[in-house]
C-alpha cells in the first residue's frame, strides 16, 4: 500500500513558552485506503493530532507530510485541506445553512468550483451518505445521525482522500451511531477513502484496520483488532473499555476454558459460547 | 411513595405558529424515592424536554408535576425551592462554569440557597468528593481543569445543594471510559449512601443497564415503556423499533437462547454473564 500520511518524530506544544508538551515524539504511518482507530483518555493527545493532519497545528518539531506535501508549507494549505477533511463531535457546531443541500455545498463554493461542478459534488455526497432524499430539508429538523451524515456529506463533496473523524458518534443515539458507522465503513470500503476515527467506543473500533492508542502524548500500543484486543488486562490497567462479548471470553478463558483469542462482535461470541456449551452436554 | 409524580403532561414548541411541534405528549409517570431511573430514547425524543419540566425550568402547556404530592406550579413563585430540590445537570455542563476557582463555582448554588459559610464549605468539600474532583483542584481557575474534572466541578455544583433528586442529561458524552467510570461510581455512591433519587439520562445502554433500577423510554414525545431495567431490556423488539439497542451482552444470551441453550435472558452485565456460563459449564 503507498504512504499517504507520515508522521514521524512529532512534539507539539500549545504555547511557545510552556514546557508542556501535548504530543511527545509521535512516529505514525497512514497507507492510503487505510481505515486507523485512534483511542486514549481525554487529555491524551488525540485530538491534538487530528488538528495536525490537516494543517490546523503545525508540529512544534518534527514533520508530518500528506501525500508527499509538508503540513508547514503555508502555499500548500489549501491542497491539503482538499485532501484530508475533518469531521468534529457535535453536528451542531459545524451545520452553517438553512438547507441540507446548501450546508453541503458550503465547502465546494469556498473551493470556487463552477455551480454545475458543485451541484454534481452535492448530489454525489448526499448519495453516499444516503441523505439525498433530505436535500432540501432543514438541518435543524434532522436527527442527530442524520446531521453528522450532512457534516460528513460537506467533507465528501470536497471529494478528500482522507477524512479525519473526530469522536463522529459522542452525541448520537445507538441508531445514530449505527449511520455513522455504517456511512464511515462504506466510504472507506467503496470509495476508497483513507479513515482516521477517533472514538471512545471500543465497539467502533473493531471495525479498522489498525488500532492506535495514545497515553500522554504518546504512542502506547498498535495492532489489528485481533492484537489490540488480545491481552484484556494490559487495556485494562490503561483504563480502556473493552467490547462487553470481548471481555467476558477472555474471563472464561482465563479459566481455562477453550475459546478463541480476541472475541470481537457478537456473532463471533454467540458462535463460540454455543460451541463450548455443545461440546460440555455432548461428554456427558 | 414517589416523590416525583408527572400527570399527562404535554408541552408544544412553537405553538400556534407553522412550526408547531409537539415535544411531549400526554406523559404520565411516577418515581419513587430513593429511586436510580434511566430514561433512554432516540434523539429528539423529548428527554431533555422532560427533565426540564422536572425542576421546573419550564412549564407543561398541560398536565401537572407533583413533587413530594405537591404540585410544583401551585405556587409560581416559589419555583426556585422546586430547583434547590430537584438539581439538574445539564448536557455539557462545563460549559456553564465561570467563577474564578473551582470553589467559588461549586459554593455558587449553597451560597444562594442562603447558607452559613461553615456549611457552605463542608457541602463545597463533600461535593467534590462525591464528584470525584480532588482536594487540591479547588484553588484553581476552572478553566485549567481537563475536560473531565470540568465536568466533575460542574456536576459538584449541583450536588452541593443537596437536592433530593438528581437529575443528569448525558453527564458522560465526550468523557472516557475511566472518566465515564469514576463519574458514575460517585453518582452511585451518592445515591446509596444518602438514598437519594437519581435520574439519568444516557445514550448508553450498558451503563443504563449496570446502574439503573428502573428504566423510562421515549419515542416521539411518548412514554412507551417503564419498568424496571431488565423487563424493558427483554423488549428488544420495542427498543430496535424506537431506535435504541439492547446491551451487547443481552443480545448474545437471546442468541445462545434461541439456539436451545437454556440461558437467562435477563442478564447484562459481563460479571453476571460469566457466573451464568460458568454454572452451565460446572453443572454437567
Amino acid at each position: 500500500m503507498k504512504e499517504f500520511i507520515k508522521i514521524e518524530n512529532v512534539y507539539y506544544k500549545y504555547y511557545d513558552n510552556s514546557d508542556n508538551f501535548a504530543l511527545k515524539g509521535i512516529d505514525l504511518t497512514i497507507n492510503k485506503g487505510e481505515f486507523i482507530a485512534v483511542v486514549g483518555h481525554n487529555g491524551c493527545g488525540k485530538s491534538t493530532l487530528s488538528k495536525l493532519l490537516n494543517s490546523i497545528f503545525i508540529p512544534t518539531t518534527g514533520t508530518i507530510t500528506v501525500d508527499g506535501i509538508d503540513t508547514k508549507n503555508d502555499d500548500k494549505l489549501f491542497e491539503i485541506r482538499k485532501k484530508v477533511g475533518l469531521v468534529l463531535q457535535n453536528p451542531d457546531n459545524q451545520i452553517v445553512a438553512g438547507i441540507v443541500e446548501e450546508d453541503v455545498a458550503f465547502g465546494c463554493e469556498n473551493l470556487g468550483f463552477r455551480p454545475q461542478e458543485i451541484r454534481e459534488r452535492v448530489d454525489y455526497a448526499l448519495k453516499a451518505v444516503d441523505m439525498y432524499d433530505y436535500r432540501l430539508h432543514s438541518p435543524e429538523k434532522l436527527s442527530g445521525g442524520q446531521k453528522q451524515r450532512v457534516a460528513i456529506a460537506g467533507i465528501i463533496a470536497m471529494k478528500p482522500e482522507c477524512i479525519v473523524l473526530d469522536e463522529p458518534t459522542a452525541m448520537l443515539d445507538p441508531k445514530g451511531r449505527d449511520e455513522v458507522l455504517n456511512t464511515i465503513r462504506e466510504l472507506n470500503k467503496k470509495l476508497g477513502i483513507t479513515i482516521v476515527l477517533i472514538t471512545h467506543y471500543m465497539e467502533e473500533t473493531i471495525l479498522a484496520d489498525k488500532i492506535v492508542m495514545m497515553n500522554d502524548g504518546a504512542i502506547m500500543l498498535s495492532g489489528t483488532p485481533k492484537e489490540f484486543f488480545s491481552d484484556v488486562e494490559l487495556l485494562k490497567r490503561y483504563r480502556l473499555d473493552v467490547p462487553q462479548v470481548t471481555e467476558l471470553c477472555y474471563k472464561l478463558k482465563g479459566c481455562g476454558y477453550e475459546l478463541p483469542d480476541s472475541v470481537l462482535d457478537e456473532h463471533e461470541c454467540v458462535e463460540a459460547l454455543y460451541k463450548l456449551l455443545s461440546n460440555y452436554n455432548e461428554l456427558l | 411513595m414517589s416523590i416525583i409524580k408527572a400527570e399527562n403532561i404535554t408541552l408544544m414548541y412553537g405553538a400556534g405558529t407553522s412550526f408547531e411541534k409537539t415535544a411531549l405528549d400526554n406523559v404520565s409517570f411516577e418515581i419513587e424515592k430513593g429511586e436510580f431511573t434511566g430514561i433512554i430514547g432516540h434523539t429528539g425524543s423529548g428527554k431533555s424536554t422532560l427533565v426540564q419540566l422536572l425542576n421546573g425550568l419550564m412549564k407543561p402547556d398541560k398536565g401537572c408535576i407533583y413533587l413530594d404530592e405537591k404540585n410544583i406550579w401551585k405556587k409560581p413563585k416559589q419555583i426556585r425551592n422546586v430547583r434547590f430540590r430537584v438539581g439538574l445537570v445539564f448536557q455539557y455542563p462545563e460549559h456553564q462554569l465561570f467563577e474564578e476557582t473551582v470553589y467559588k463555582d461549586i459554593a455558587f448554588g449553597p451560597k444562594n440557597m442562603g447558607l452559613e459559610e461553615d456549611e457552605i464549605d463542608r457541602r463545597v468539600r463533600q461535593a467534590s468528593e462525591f464528584a470525584g474532583l480532588k482536594e487540591d483542584k479547588l484553588m484553581l481557575s476552572p478553566f485549567d481543569l481537563s475536560g473531565g474534572e470540568k465536568r466533575r466541578a460542574a456536576i459538584a455544583g449541583v450536588i452541593a445543594m443537596d437536592p433530593e433528586v438528581l437529575i443528569l442529561d448525558e453527564p458522560t458524552a465526550g468523557l472516557d471510559p475511566l472518566g465515564r467510570d469514576a463519574l458514575l461510581s460517585g453518582i452511585e455512591d451518592y445515591h446509596r449512601s444518602r438514598n437519594k433519587t437519581i435520574i439519568l439520562v444516557s445514550h448508553n445502554m450498558e451503563d443504563v443497564a449496570r446502574y439503573c433500577e428502573k428504566v423510562l423510554v421515549m419515542s416521539h414525545g411518548k412514554k412507551i415503556l417503564h419498568d424496571t431495567t431488565e423487563s424493558v431490556f427483554t423488549r428488544s423488539d420495542i427498543l430496535e423499533q424506537n431506535g435504541l439497542r439492547v446491551p451487547q451482552i443481552m443480545k448474545v444470551m437471546s442468541e445462545l437462547k434461541q439456539k436451545g441453550i437454556n440461558v437467562d435472558t435477563s442478564i447484562m452485565t459481563v460479571d453476571k454473564a460469566f457466573i451464568e456460563i460458568i454454572n452451565l459449564l460446572s453443572d454437567k
